[in-house]
């Protein structure tokens, strides 16, 4: 006779199974793997330079010094969750600290008022950009690619062409003294690093908990199946890369604070080292997988490297070596995985060619 | 008899480019009934099917559902009639676990203030889904596992499962046996019974012809983007389907 494969399993096995299950599954989440790395370079420098690396100080800075990639970090995560890419975020920033400089250095006076309306114009720039976007990535069916190539060197352009390729260096004194270096009243903790925090946890909220975050994963997992049992998929890529625009033009402000300039010239890496620590920590270029924690924690990496390796003596060139070295060997492991798994399975099916990727047979 | 079919088609075609996928097609939909779709490759059976659950533009024809004449715009239109799809490709989304998908596009919000905001009751979610997999007898063995990991014959009883679960109406099942073993293939076959007899239109694809005598209570062939003929399951043979999907009984008229 046929075998017993329809019997059901009592419950008590069932849940056992799955407790041991999600064990090795936390172990094989990428996130945590990459914090294990992390810690792991964290304690070698320790190690190293026990006197400077591992205090306060030095900890604090690097921690400010990611935050603004760590808010642009949360819409790029969104973004190639949904297997999308948006390359035009350093240009939107400069483009979004532009106009805000402009508008606030037209508005004369260094007051809270004119950093307010700074912060506003900012945001509405970067907004924007993210529509445009957006809409011509839903609507007209341009490749994200291709779209966010394309804001790219608008953006970069126009704002070169507002300020005549000269950097405003006129950004109002509060801006820069409260949010720019200034510290969370009561501690050591930069405010930038607070403001980048906020967004973290209520935009990791929002992908892990929320609708919206399960209808962005459905759209990288399966884009065809999310239209078909009725996700309004158009209006939901608009709002993610409207999203992704409106967080750029956040960290445009915030760029402007801290450095009190435009540094037009200073982001031409910034698209690139984003979606490398979105990598890096996990997140797929396939779409459907990914998270906000390990981005935080894919932002570290480099930026932890760059500081050791100064303090160590290390020529600091070397950072970008070694984030080549872990971004591919991230990748690597990720595919490695998702092969295996295919293997597991009889492979005759679309939704499946496409979750493990072009190159996995 | 003057049973108004849940669901009928009138006329309908549809041309892409020159080809005609549908040129004048008929069909019709009892509740209650297993109705089995039939018809060679490039018959017109998918595009009907497409036309049927809102997932395609027709150039004219008229689809009544319960007697009411309605423009199936989008899926999500059809599922609001109560017309379900189990698409051949299942349309599941692979990272997603069952419960997921089982409730992608109709998740329960979190009661009050919380549900606003767009968060969901995953607790009352997961139970619904467990009891659905178990009133079709489905081996779905964790929730919470992506269904990208699971078998061919658990992610087919998903799908099902996900359709009967909110089919009211109609229910479409595009070849929901081609790639199940045996075992698996006699479960859908009697889910496909038990859906009927809740009072459901079903709609039965397939190129497996003693699946169809089994099943069915009417069998329509289609050939040529048009319906040519409907037979009693009961009264008709392997032989007799066949000869009218491929146009060997009407010899020269078609």
């Amino acid at each position: 006779m046929t075998t017993t494969e329809a019997t059901p399993r009592t419950a008590g096995t069932a849940s056992a199974l799955t407790r041991t299950h999600s064990l090795r599954q936390v172990l094989q989440v990428q996130s945590f793997q990459i914090l294990l790395v992390l810690l792991v370079i964290f304690l070698i420098f320790a190690a190293m330079a026990p006197e400077v690396f591992p205090t306060w100080g030095n900890v604090r800075q690097i921690i400010q010094n990611v935050s603004i990639l760590g808010v642009l970090g949360i819409g790029m995560t969104f973004v190639i969750v949904t297997s999308g890419i948006d390359l035009s975020v350093g240009s939107n920033l400069v483009f979004s600290g532009v106009v805000a400089a402009k508008v606030m250095q037209s508005m004369g006076d260094a007051g809270w008022g004119t950093a307010f309306v700074g912060i506003i114009v900012s945001i509405g720039c970067g907004l924007g950009w993210g529509l445009l976007n957006g809409v011509l990535i839903a609507k007209a069916k341009v490749p994200p690619l291709i779209v966010t190539l394309g804001t790219l060197g608008g953006a970069l352009g126009l704002a070169q062409v507002i300020t005549g390729g000269v950097d405003i260096r006129e950004v109002p004194a509060v801006l820069q003294d409260t949010i720019g270096y200034g510290n969370v009243p009561g501690t050591t903790l930069p405010t930038i690093s607070l403001i980048a925090m906020v967004l973290i946890v209520i935009f990791g909220i929002v992908l892990h908990r929320t609708r919206f975050g399960l209808y962005t994963f459905a759209i990288g997992s399966n884009e065809e199946s999310a239209r078909r049992v009725g996700v309004k998929v158009d209006r939901q890529l608009i709002s993610i890369y409207a999203l992704s625009g409106a967080l750029a033009g956040v960290a445009g402000i915030l760029s402007l604070a801290q450095y009190g300039t435009t540094a037009i010239a200073g982001q031409s890496a910034t698209n690139l080292n984003v979606i490398a620590a979105v990598v890096i920590g996990g997140t797929s270029l396939f779409g459907g997988v990914g998270t906000i924690f390990g981005t935080v924690v894919g932002l570290f990496i480099p930026a932890v490297l760059q500081n050791g390796f100064v303090i160590v003596g290390v020529q600091p060139f070397w950072q970008q070596v070694a984030v080549g070295a872990v971004l591919v060997a991230a990748v690597y492991v990720d595919q490695r995985r998702r092969a295996a798994a295919a293997r597991g399975h009889s492979a005759k099916d679309d939704g499946k060619k496409r979750l493990f990727g072009r190159r996995s047979n | 008899m003057t049973t108004i079919p849940v669901l009928e088609a009138r006329g309908l075609t549809r041309s892409f480019g020159n080809v005609r996928a549908l040129d004048g097609a008929d069909f019709d939909v009892n509740a209650g009934e297993v109705v089995a779709l039939i018809g060679d490759n490039g018959a017109g059976k998918s595009t009907l099917v497409k036309a049927l659950s809102g997932n395609l533009a027709l150039d004219s024809g008229q689809i009544l559902f319960a007697g009411g004449q309605v423009e199936l715009t989008s899926p999500s239109h059809a599922n609001s009639l109560g017309i379900e799809t189990v698409y051949q490709d299942l349309a599941l989304a692979p990272h997603l676990n069952a419960a997921q998908n089982m409730f992608l596009g109709r998740e329960i919000p979190k009661p009050g203030l919380q549900g606003r905001f767009g968060f969901m009751d995953n607790k009352a979610m997961r139970l619904k889904s467990r009891e659905a997999f178990d009133e079709l007898g489905a081996t779905v063995r964790s929730l919470s596992d992506p269904v990208g990991s699971m078998s061919g014959g658990q992610k087919q009883a998903i799908a099902i499962a996900r359709a009967v679960a909110w089919a009211k109406g109609v229910i479409f099942l595009d070849e929901p046996t081609a790639a199940l073993g045996v075992v698996q293939t006699r479960n859908v076959l009697d889910t496909i019974r038990r859906v009927r007899d809740k009072g459901v239109g079903v709609v039965f694809i397939s190129h497996s012809m003693p699946h169809v005598i089994d099943v069915a209570d009417r069998v329509q062939v289609l050939r040529l983007g048009r319906r040519v003929a409907t037979y009693e399951a009961k009264r008709t043979s392997v032989e007799e389907l066949v000869g009218a999907m491929t146009g060997a009984l009407d010899g020269a008229q078609s």
